[in-house]
Parts: structure tokens; C-alpha cells; sequence
């Protein structure tokens, strides 16, 4: 028997109340797991944009399309070296359910634009640059599906609508490409813009995005207002930003995620501290008999404080490392079915070691209170008589 | 001046508490001697200061004034945090109502006083099964004191008073919960301890026939004692 086993038996001296306070301490870090994953999976394109890149959108917001001659008249900008239109297409495989990550875009000028991030074999490459229906996908999009170059397979739109009246295109699938450092997501496809165009029912000639390449980072700003300015007074205005400053702009739409996280989580949190905090100080006050017994025999303040405050951080770190792990499982298990969405869906060493950190913190403060109690009890105050 | 002998000195002591804005005293300037190897046992009325006399001589409460001498050195004047380590190196206690740790067996609860030891885990268990053995306990080690009668449980705690091995047992009215067979057993138990292993007994008591198995009886009456000698 050792200090640690005193503690133990401590806390777990009213088993469905140690359980209760566990489980509520648990919720607390799923709900801070789960959220953090998902902050995760949505900032995961701003952590991989290349700030050099710079993408022009309507005005309005980047759903409501640009006229396709905007393209020929941005190249024609001072310092532009590459720009890439590219659509939404808003694709979905067989059931609605299966999101396709999908954009209609010029093959040679995306992969110049991008060439980091899409890396081919050299056929492949050359497959796709020739081929009208070919498509190229990323390796985590074809491992989801189980495609592979040469299958051909139908495309469903959620938007767009096929001229022989459907919503399907067939396409070729001439590559799979993956990223040359493994940082950047693969979950996605790419059709020819000018297939996509010619086939559409409605909205043709016309682009959601361009992504630009400047001969120089340092002209940035530059071509950034240049481009405004061009368009400047016309039906379709636009907008031209940094691709990290675009990608945090789109995630914006789903509402300020590290806004929601921190509310929902400080809450919880807030609660938490309540609840636990107050169990512990009542916890412990129902034991100054005890605790009064344990300092006649020799036990020091300081020891009893220590040993007070580690039950809390043994029922914080219990109830945290549980939910987290909770957490991580269900962000593994959620992670497969949001593949094509959220590629990036899952802890990140960061939030494991915030937690660690909110876990101690818990039961530091939940903890600090009843362990002074504890070491300030007197002996004869609290025994009557010994 | 300093009897080298005695294991206690009282010399002028007194302790005085504050009850609104009245000062009561509870003994003014009481003078005491107790050697090594005495069982004392110490009564009178209530409210005469006999547990108080417990808490000083336990280091349990400080005097007002005064000194409590221990094998010469002042306890008095020491730190909280010395106090609690002289308590663990010297004294054993025995309560009226056990205070035995109800999420302990009886051999985790006579182990307690051995975790302010540096003694191995194994000498720790040793110790205890002789502390346990020594007052009959060992067949029930493993028991909680729920699952014990008082008398085994007043056992138990008489062996977590013995196991450090101190020099002196204090016991605050050790057989006021237990009836009387089992009240006998527990004080012939303590004069064996006294008788066999030398150690040194404070006890308070009510109880004339407990006092009848100590070795000499004070009566603590108005802050001073009146001894009753035996034969």
C-alpha cells in the first residue's frame, strides 16, 4: 500500500458518484475531441495553401459564377504567369450520399497552377491533357471508391444538368494522382472544363474560380487590385485574394468554427468545473474525521493536500483520457464516411496535448480548494476528541 | 530543571480558550511527571481538561503557556509540520470510536502509521501481521471495519497504535463503546502491552473499573490532579 492506493480507494469510496463525475468530465472532452477534429477538417485548406496563389471570385461570393472571357483578359494582367478556371461541379457517385469532391477545370493551366499538389505519371498526365472525357483523381478518392485508370464511370451532379437531360456524365478515369509531400488532401476529382461546358443544359461559359500564379509573390497585391480594378462597375465584379484567405472565406459559410468550438467547449467546460469542483469540496468535507485521523498518525498538511489534489487530477485525467479516446474513436469512425468531404477529420497531436492540458487544469482547480480545506482541518476541532 | 528519566514533563502549564469575549481556563500552571514504562489512567468530571491534557501531551494542540518536555526535548514550541513527524515517530493513539478508515482492511488501517516509515514493503507487512498477531487480529487482515465487531475493531486500532512502535500509547476513553467483556479484553490487551512490551499508556477514562487496570490513577479535578496511589 503506497499514498496512490489511499487516493484510489478515495475516490472511488462512493462508486456511482466517482462514475457520475467521470462520465460527465468524459462528455466534456468528446465534445472537445469531436469538435476539435472537425475544426480540423475544416481549416485543413487554409494550413495547406500556398500563399503565393491567388484566386479571383464574383464579388458576390464565389457560387455565383464569372463570364468565361474573364479568363482571357486576367491572363493578359501584368505580372499573371498562370491562371487556372475552374467550376463547381457538385458531384455525387450512384446515391447522393456519396459526395464527390468534384471541379470541371482547363487540365494544363490547373496543373501548372498546382503542381505540387497533383503529381502524375507522365502517360497519365498526358492521358488526361488529351482525353475529353478523361478525368484524373486523387489516390484517397479512388481508394475510397475502389478506382482505378481505366474505369469509366458515371458522375452525378447535384447542380448541373447534362443536355440529353440527364444529370450523369460518363467519364474516363486516365489517372490517379497523388501529392509529392503527403500533406496535401487527395480526395478530389477533375473533368475537363470544356466537356463539362459543352454538355450543360444551362450556365454555360461561365467559371466560379480562378486560381492565378504571379511572376513574383511580391506583386500579389498588385495584380490583386489590377484584376478589381478590370472589372470594376461591371455586372460581375470581382474579388481577388490569397487562396488561404479564399479557403478560410469558404469555410466562414459553415458559420466561425473556432468561435462555435470555443463557445460550445468553454461552456462545457464551465459546467464541468461546477459540478466537479463542488462534488469534490463536499467529497472531501464528509472525510475531515478521516482526514484528521490520517494527521494525528504523523500524515503532514502538505501531504494531505498533495494527496487530495491528486484525486482530483486522477478522476479529471480518468474522465478526459477516456473521452478523448472516445473522441479518436469516433472520429476514426466518422472519418471514412466524411472522406470525400472532410479529408482531414480526425485529432491532431495539438488537441490531444490541449486536452492533456485542459485535463490538468480541471483537476488543478476543481481540486485546489478542497485539498486547502483539507490540509487546514484541525485535529481537535474535527475529532471532538481523539 | 530537567528529570532525564521521565519520558513526560509538564512544567506550569495551561491552556485557556476564548468563548465570545469570556477567557476560560481549563488548567493554570499543572506540574507532571510521567515516566517510561507508566500506565496512567487519567479521569474526572467532564469538562476537567482530560482530553485537552491528551491533545498537549499528543501534540495534538499547544498550551497557552507553559512547557510539555518529551525525553527532554520541548514539543511545545515545535512546527505543525515537526509536531506531525513526532507524532509519527512517538506516539500511538486510540480512539473512543476507532476512526478507522472504512475503504482499508485491518491490515491496510494498521499499515497507515508504516507509510511515514522508510521501511520496504515487505518489513511494512511483517510489521503488521506482528502488530495484528499481537492483538488477535490476524485471521480477519483482510476484513473492512464494517465487516468487524467494535471489540475487533478497537483491536485493530490498538494494533495501528502499536506498529510504528512508539514510545507512548494515548488512549481517549479506549472501552467507551464497547460493553464490558469486550471493554476487559481491550484493557487487558493494553496492560500486556504495558506489562510485556514496556510501552508507556495515557489513558482517559470514565470508568473506574477501566482506570482499576492502569498502574496509577490522576484525578484531573478544578486543573489540578490528585493522585490516588495502588497498591
Amino acid at each position: 500500500m503506497n499514498d496512490a492506493t489511499l487516493i484510489r480507494k478515495n475516490l472511488f469510496r462512493k462508486r456511482l458518484r466517482a462514475i457520475l463525475l467521470m462520465v460527465s468530465i468524459l462528455v466534456a472532452f468528446l465534445i472537445f475531441g469531436v469538435l476539435g477534429a472537425l475544426q480540423n477538417a475544416f481549416t485543413a485548406g487554409t494550413g495547406t495553401a500556398a500563399q503565393e496563389r491567388l484566386v479571383t471570385v464574383n464579388r458576390i461570393n464565389f457560387t455565383v459564377a464569372l463570364p468565361y472571357a474573364y479568363w482571357g483578359r486576367i491572363q493578359q494582367v501584368e505580372g499573371v504567369r498562370n491562371a487556372a478556371p475552374a467550376s463547381w461541379f457538385g458531384g455525387y457517385y450512384q446515391e447522393p450520399q456519396n459526395f464527390v469532391q468534384s471541379f470541371a477545370v482547363d487540365p494544363e493551366t490547373y496543373l501548372e497552377a498546382y503542381p505540387n499538389e497533383i503529381v502524375l505519371p507522365p502517360e497519365e498526365r498526358a492521358a488526361w491533357l488529351e482525353g475529353r472525357t478523361c478525368a484524373i483523381v486523387g489516390r484517397a478518392l479512388a481508394t475510397q471508391y475502389g478506382w482505378s485508370t481505366g474505369d469509366r464511370i458515371p458522375l452525378m451532379s447535384n447542380i448541373w444538368q447534362n443536355t440529353d437531360g440527364s444529370q450523369a456524365w460518363e467519364l474516363d478515369i486516365c489517372g490517379v494522382f497523388d501529392d509529392t509531400e503527403g500533406t496535401y488532401p487527395t480526395n478530389y476529382l477533375m473533368l475537363h472544363y470544356e466537356y463539362f461546358n459543352e454538355s450543360l443544359a444551362f450556365g454555360r461559359d461561365s467559371f466560379h474560380w480562378i486560381t492565378i500564379n504571379t511572376t513574383d509573390p511580391a506583386l500579389n497585391d498588385q495584380v490583386s487590385q489590377e484584376i478589381d480594378a478590370l472589372f470594376a462597375n461591371s455586372s460581375a465584379e470581382t474579388s481577388t485574394t490569397t487562396e488561404a484567405a479564399f479557403n478560410e472565406a469558404f469555410m466562414e459559410q459553415f458559420g466561425n468554427i473556432g468561435l462555435i468550438l470555443t463557445w460550445v467547449i468553454g461552456a462545457a467546460f464551465a459546467t464541468i468545473l461546477m459540478i466537479v469542483g463542488t462534488t469534490m469540496v463536499m467529497a472531501v468535507n464528509e472525510r475531515t474525521r478521516e482526514i484528521a485521523v490520517l494527521k494525528t498518525l504523523g500524515f503532514t498538511a502538505p501531504r494531505i493536500f498533495r494527496m487530495v489534489l491528486w484525486e482530483s487530477l486522477l478522476l479529471s485525467f480518468l474522465g478526459g483520457l477516456i473521452g478523448l479516446g472516445l473522441a479518436s474513436l469516433a472520429a476514426a469512425a466518422a472519418s471514412g464516411a466524411l472522406a470525400g468531404f472532410l479529408p482531414s477529420f480526425g485529432l491532431s497531436l495539438t488537441n490531444v496535448v490541449t486536452a492533456l492540458v485542459l485535463m490538468a487544469a480541471l483537476g488543478i482547480v476543481t481540486g485546489l480548494l478542497p485539498a486547502y480545506n483539507a490540509m487546514q482541518v484541525r485535529i481537535s476541532e474535527a475529532l471532538g476528541k481523539i | 530543571m530537567t528529570d532525564a528519566s521521565a519520558l513526560y514533563q509538564l512544567k506550569g502549564l495551561s491552556k485557556r480558550y476564548t468563548r465570545g469575549k469570556e477567557t476560560v481556563a481549563i488548567f493554570d500552571g499543572l506540574d507532571m511527571t510521567i515516566s517510561q514504562g507508566d500506565f496512567i489512567a487519567i479521569m474526572g468530571p467532564s469538562g476537567s481538561g482530560k482530553t485537552t491534557l491528551l491533545n498537549l501531551l499528543g501534540g495534538i494542540d499547544k498550551p497557552s503557556s507553559g512547557e510539555v518536555v518529551f525525553e527532554g526535548q520541548r514539543i511545545d514550541n515545535l512546527s505543525q509540520g515537526r509536531l506531525a513527524k513526532w507524532r509519527a515517530k512517538n506516539a500511538g493513539f486510540i480512539f473512543q470510536f476507532y476512526n478507522l478508515m472504512p475503504t482499508l482492511s485491518a491490515a491496510q488501517n494498521v499499515e497507515l502509521p508504516l507509510l511515514l516509515t522508510s521501511l520496504s514493503g515487505k518489513a511494512r507487512k511483517e510489521r503488521v501481521k506482528t502488530a495484528l498477531d499481537i492483538v488477535g487480529m490476524v485471521d480477519r487482515a483482510g476484513h473492512r471495519p464494517g465487516q468487524l465487531s467494535g471489540g475487533q475493531q478497537q483491536r485493530v486500532a490498538i494494533a495501528r497504535a502499536i506498529v510504528a512502535d512508539p514510545k507512548v500509547l494515548l488512549a481517549d476513553e479506549p472501552t467507551g463503546d464497547l460493553d464490558r467483556t469486550t471493554a476487559d479484553e481491550i484493557l487487558q490487551t493494553l496492560q500486556l502491552l504495558n506489562k510485556e512490551l514496556g510501552k508507556t499508556i495515557i489513558m482517559v477514562t470514565h470508568d473506574p473499573e477501566a482506570a482499576s487496570y492502569a498502574a496509577r490513577e490522576l484525578h484531573l479535578n478544578k486543573g489540578r490532579f490528585e493522585e490516588k496511589g495502588k497498591a
